[in-house]
This record gives C-alpha cells, sequence and structure tokens, in this order.
C-alpha cells in the first residue's frame, strides 16, 4: 500500500448515498477518428457518491469524465446529468455546465484577471449574481481552500498548489452539484499534493458528489464510496475501495494495482 | 594540511563569507566597454570603424542643417544667403520654405480662418481616447469617446449640425432594436439591428436632415474633402482606420477561427483577397471604381471612401495578427471558460481576447504604425498627402521650385514623432499588462 498524504480521520457524518441519480451514463460510446476510445460505457451515479476512477493512461477515464460536462462530445448512447440529457442542445449544455464543476490538471486559471476576479467571474457572468454578493461569495471559499490573503494576486504570483486550491474555490462558487475532477494532483511537486488532497476530502466530507480521475490511492481509500478501474476505453471492474484493493478480481485490475502500489 | 580534503572528510562551515564587491573592471562602464566594444582585435576594429561611419556623417549633414536659413522668399534667396554666411560652396536647409508653408504641411488647404476647427478637434481627439489608453482617466469619459466620432465629422466637415445628431440617431435606433430583438438571440438581434441601421441610413436620413434644417437651420460653414490635406488628411485618415480596423480585424480573426462554414469561407477569403492586393489597387478602387457600382447621382465622400479601404486593408492584416494571438493560448483555457458555463461571446469577450490582444499586442501597433504611414499613398488618388501632394503643391510654385530635401525631412520627423509615440505606448501598455511575476 501507498502511504496515504493525510493522517487525520475522515470525518464521513455527512458521506450520504441518496438515492437520487445525479448522472446515468447509458451504453455510450466515443471515437476519436477511427479510434474507438469509450465502448459501451454503463455507470450511474447517484447523489453523495465519491468516485474514483483509475487506470492506465490512455485508458479513456478523462475522456469519459470530459464527456459528462460536454468538453468531449459522445456520438452513441445517453448521457443524463441532473436529470438534463446531454444533445447537440446549446442550452441544455450550458444548464449542465453551470451545474458542474470542473477541475483541471494544470488548473487552467485565467492568468489576466486576479485570484478574486477568477473567482467571481462566472457568477457574475452566468449566475448574474451582483458584484457585492459574488465577492463575498469567493472570499468564503478562498477562506475555505485557505488562501484568503491571496485574493488580490495573479494567478503567476501562487504556488502550483495554491492555484490548484483556487481552481477550485473558483468551480465552487458557481454552487455546482457535482464536482468534476480531472487528475488535479498530477501536475504538482509533492509537497503540495497534500494540501490540495485535503481540500478534496473537506469537500467530500461535505457531502458533494465527486468523481476523480486520480492515482492518489490513499485518496481512493480514505474518501471513495466507489472505485472504478478502467482499460481500453472500458470500465473493468469497479467495487468499493476495501474490496478493490484487497480483492481484485480481473486480471487487468491485479496488473495495474500491483504495478501502482508495490514498490 | 589544507581544506581540499574536504570531500573525503566530514566538514562544516563555521563562519558565513560576508559580500564582496566585484573587482575593478569586472562591473560599471568599463565592463561594458570592454564586454560590447572592445573584446577582441575584430570587435576593436569594427567599434573603430563604426566610429568613423558615425562622425564623417555627422560631419557631412550637420552643416547642413547648421546652415539652415529661416527667413526667406524663395529657394533663390535662401541660397543667396548662405552663400553669402557660409562662403561658395556650403550647403545649407532651406527651412524658410516650411516657416511660410507650414499650415499647408498641416492643413493643406482648408481655410485658414476655420483652423481652429481641425485643431479643437485633434484636442478632442486626446480626451476621447484617454478612457481607453489610461487608467486614471474617469471611466465615464468613455461617454464622449462614443460621441467623439460625430462630432469629429462635424467639426472637421461641418455642415448642418443636424447631420451628426441624425446620423448618430441612427445608430442608437440600431442598438435599440439589437437590445430588443437581441432578447430571442444574439444572431436575430444582430442582424435586426443592422437592417434597420442600414435601410434608415439608405433612406431616411438624408430627408431627415433636409426636414430638420428647414426648420431650424443651425450649422457651421461646410468644408469639401477637396480642400483636406497633410497631415489633417493623413491623422483623420490614420485615426479612423485605426479604429474601424481593430474591431473589423477582431471579429474576421474570430470569424477565420468559427465552427461555421460559411462564416469561416468567408472571413478566410476576405483575408486573403485584401492581403493578396496592393493598397494602391484598392485606392483606386475607391476612387474609380465604386463609383460605377454606386447608384448614379449619390455622391460618396472620396476620404470616406478612403478610409474605408484603408481600414478593410488594415484589418485583414490584424485579422491575422490576432489570430496568431488566439493560437498561442493553450486549449485549457477554453475549456475552463467552457466548464465554467461562460458561452462563446462571454469566453471570447472575458477570457480569451483579453489575452490574445496582450500577446498581439506590437504586431497590431506594427500594422497601425504601418498603415498610419501608408495613409501618404493617397496621393495616387489626387488627395494632397503631406509626404508628396503638399511638397509637389509648394514646389509647383515658381520661388520654391527644385526643393526637395526640406519637405522630406520635415514631414519625415512628424511622422516619426507620431508613430515614435504610439511605439512607447505599446510598450508601456504592454508593461503595464505583464502578469507573470511579482
Amino acid at each position: 500500500m501507498t502511504e496515504p498524504h493525510f493522517e487525520r480521520e475522515v470525518d464521513r457524518s455527512h458521506m450520504q448515498v441518496s438515492d437520487e441519480v445525479a448522472i446515468q451514463i447509458e451504453n455510450m460510446n466515443k471515437w476519436y477518428g477511427q479510434f474507438h476510445v469509450l465502448r459501451d460505457i454503463d455507470l450511474t451515479v447517484q447523489r453523495g457518491e465519491r468516485i474514483v476512477i483509475a487506470g492506465p493512461s490512455g485508458s479513456g477515464k478523462s475522456t469519459l469524465i470530459r464527456c459528462i460536462n460536454r468538453l468531449e462530445e459522445h456520438q452513441q448512447g445517453k448521457i443524463i446529468v441532473d436529470g438534463i440529457e446531454l444533445t447537440n442542445d446549446l442550452k441544455n449544455i450550458d444548464k449542465i455546465r453551470r451545474e458542474v464543476g470542473m477541475v483541471f490538471q494544470h488548473f487552467n486559471l485565467f492568468p489576466h484577471l486576479t485570484i478574486l476576479e477568477n473567482l467571481t467571474l462566472a457568477p457574475i457572468w452566468v449566475r448574474k449574481t451582483p458584484k457585492k454578493e459574488a465577492i463575498e461569495t469567493a472570499m468564503h471559499f478562498l477562506e475555505k481552500v485557505k488562501i484568503p490573503e491571496q485574493a488580490d494576486k495573479y494567478p503567476g504570483q501562487l504556488s502550483g498548489g495554491q492555484q490548484q486550491r483556487v481552481a477550485i474555490a473558483r468551480s465552487l462558487c458557481m454552487m455546482p452539484r457535482i464536482m468534476l475532477f480531472d487528475e488535479p494532483t498530477s501536475a504538482l511537486d509533492p509537497e503540495m499534493i497534500k494540501e490540495v488532497l485535503d481540500t478534496m476530502i473537506e469537500l467530500a466530507e461535505e457531502g458533494m458528489t465527486m468523481l476523480c480521475v486520480t492515482h492518489e490511492m490513499g485518496f481512493a481509500q480514505a474518501v471513495a464510496n466507489r472505485v472504478i478501474f478502467m482499460a481500453d476505453g472500458q470500465i473493468v471492474e469497479q467495487n468499493n475501495p476495501h474490496d478493490f484493493f484487497n480483492n481484485p478480481q480481473s486480471d487487468r485490475t491485479k496488473q495495474f494495482l500491483s504495478q501502482i502500489l508495490g514498490h | 594540511m589544507s581544506d581540499t580534503h574536504a570531500q573525503t572528510v566530514a566538514y562544516v562551515r563555521e563562519t558565513m563569507l560576508p559580500q564582496q564587491a566585484a573587482p575593478t573592471g569586472q562591473s560599471g562602464v568599463i565592463k561594458w566597454l570592454r564586454e560590447n566594444l572592445f573584446s577582441g582585435w575584430v570587435n576593436t576594429l569594427l567599434t573603430l570603424a563604426g566610429l568613423y561611419v558615425a562622425y564623417s556623417f555627422v560631419m557631412h549633414f550637420y552643416p547642413w542643417f547648421a546652415h539652415g536659413v529661416w527667413d526667406a522668399n524663395s529657394l533663390k534667396e535662401c541660397r543667396a544667403i548662405i552663400t553669402d554666411r557660409y562662403g561658395a560652396g556650403a550647403t545649407g536647409a532651406c527651412w524658410a520654405m516650411i516657416h511660410e508653408r507650414w499650415h499647408q504641411f498641416l492643413f493643406g488647404f482648408y481655410p485658414s480662418e476655420l483652423y481652429w476647427r481641425p485643431v479643437l478637434t485633434f484636442a478632442l481627439l486626446f480626451v476621447a481616447v484617454g478612457p481607453l489608453m489610461f487608467q486614471w482617466v474617469p471611466k465615464k469619459v468613455v461617454w464622449f469617446t462614443l460621441v467623439f466620432p460625430f462630432l469629429a465629422v462635424w467639426l472637421l466637415w461641418g455642415g448642418s449640425v443636424w447631420a451628426p445628431l441624425l446620423v448618430l440617431a441612427g445608430f442608437v435606433l440600431g442598438w435599440i432594436v439589437f437590445s430588443f430583438v437581441g432578447k430571442f438571440g444574439p444572431i436575430a438581434g444582430f442582424s435586426a439591428g443592422a437592417i434597420v441601421t442600414i435601410l434608415y441610413f439608405l433612406l431616411a436620413v438624408g430627408p431627415l436632415i433636409d426636414l430638420f434644417h428647414s426648420i431650424i437651420p443651425l450649422g457651421i460653414e461646410h468644408v469639401d474633402s477637396a480642400k483636406f490635406g497633410g497631415f489633417l488628411l493623413a491623422i483623420t485618415l490614420g485615426v479612423g482606420g485605426i479604429a474601424m480596423s481593430l474591431p473589423a480585424g477582431i471579429i474576421l480573426a474570430l470569424g477565420r477561427q468559427s465552427d461555421m462554414p460559411l462564416v469561416k469561407g468567408l472571413s478566410i477569403i476576405f483575408i486573403e483577397f485584401i492581403r493578396g492586393v496592393p493598397l494602391i489597387t484598392l485606392l483606386f478602387v475607391a476612387s474609380l471604381l465604386l463609383n460605377y457600382f454606386l447608384p448614379p447621382g449619390t455622391n460618396f465622400d472620396i476620404i470616406l471612401r478612403v478610409m474605408i479601404l484603408v481600414t478593410m486593408f488594415a484589418a485583414a492584416y490584424i485579422a491575422e495578427v490576432i489570430r496568431g494571438g488566439l493560437a498561442a493560448l493553450p486549449r485549457g483555457q477554453y475549456e475552463a471558460a467552457d466548464a465554467l458555463g461562460l458561452d462563446y461571446w462571454k469566453a471570447q469577450r472575458l477570457v480569451i481576447l483579453p489575452q490574445a490582444l496582450k500577446i498581439s499586442i506590437p504586431g497590431i501597433v506594427s500594422t497601425f504604425i504601418g498603415m498610419f504611414k501608408d495613409t501618404t499613398l493617397v496621393v495616387f488618388v489626387g488627395l494632397f498627402d503631406p509626404l508628396k501632394g503638399i511638397p509637389d503643391f509648394i514646389r509647383a510654385d515658381f520661388n520654391w521650385k527644385g526643393i526637395y530635401w526640406e519637405p522630406f525631412v520635415f514631414v519625415g520627423a512628424i511622422f516619426f514623432i507620431l508613430n515614435f509615440a504610439m511605439s512607447r505606448y505599446s510598450m508601456h501598455l504592454e508593461n503595464r499588462l505583464q502578469r507573470d511575476n511579482h
């Protein structure tokens, strides 16, 4: 087992999975030209779930979560987010994007805006929140990710870990009901991974529905209620973290786990 | 035993070394001279050769400037004065021509009792661009910026006060239609606004001006476009072209990146066609061909025609410069804007363009400077540009026949000052928008 990056007890009291369906993916297929990236994906995410998606690179895990907010288009099957089906209808896409927050591997903060402006941009222009209220919300989330003092700086002046925490706060300012994390710690120096994971754990403790593509297996064990293993564009195995790590069924999963866990 | 065994013996430094000054000859002027001018015998030789060239250049031209005559009535008189003062064979500039004719370089044939109008317009230009160029100017001044084009046209060309007001009313009307129909979608709003505005200009504005003017005749003396010349003409064309080509260039650049094949195709055809044709060809089109295509009887002002063509020309180049800026942005910026739910126009306006334009500043300003200098090409369609039109006219006067260098130096100096100012401003802007460190 890899060493977990955190020692504190994870508070599970608010982590409750409800019966309500947050995301429903049925028989979804996607191609890049002739390359079949995602094959027959079926996945139902209940509200309050914390799902970690793992798998070797090129297995389609990032593509899968990027389909959920239409950064990538799927060619076959259905994706229903919050009861809204993703089609070519721009209005539906915009509605879904307002409900679904996303955190990227490379943060993608807007370098020409201050941290505060990064956080208030979408609430003001998309949600039409009054400026004063948007600033209050932004400061609230900056305090939550523990960097309120950086509000007036520009992203280029912050460390990678701080930038990623700002990126999380930026998504939260839109009050999303679902958060997608696309390898949020892969571009960070080791000493900064912990601060980002801590923020993500806090979010999970508050009951946020989360889908995380990550290689942080310690995080998966501590927080996830379900781990999905993908290979070659397919969901190969999914289980609760305890059984997933201790009793993997498929050979691909065993092979993958032995590679990333067995030093 | 010395300390050189440090790699084999455990070692702890006991006192930290204080900072010391670099040895003389390794810093300051001496170091700079040695490194940059005398770093080897080849460079020493080149430095000396360079100094000699600079010296002979100055020795050749300095007398010409120093012997300049400011007070004379003709070139002949100038030469006589120079020979008189500095002996036979001495050269000297005849600035007397500038002294006598400077107003034609600046205003062309604009009536001299109305010079205050272009001067006032020029002064107001600085007020109008203030809020766009400097942060310390109050943001409310932008309202003046929006009105300025109409005010400027009225001040320069004169005529009925109703003309600028009713033209402005046309744009306001278009805006009202746009914001009203725009509720049903931006494209519908834009098309409806554009159609109403164009119909208004084609059908209503002329009769309305006549009507209002017959009721309340208010106005200032009309000045014909043919009277414009010199820097008045160059700056009018330059400022008008700059102000219109930047938005046009942005639209073209976005059009070229569009997913819609029609928009993309038209943008590419426009850009490639305009860039593929010499500006002079377009100017001839403006002066000759456009008249064939316009309905008979319409008198489409020559300066306006040239300004439109110059704008189209600059816009095509600016579009390509901005496309470079757009291409330099990482995909993640687009994705983050999308993921936050910003629609296409908001993403462009708030996230993409501010960054792409910042990257493109040097290229955009180069295009502006090039366009401003290219306004002198209007001499080919019979307008009096400051570089050739006006000097040719002055040389047609027997008194100043044969004066060549002085007008070039004078006009060149003014162009240099204006363009250098633009260049410095662009550097200032780049520094102000610098966001990477501290």
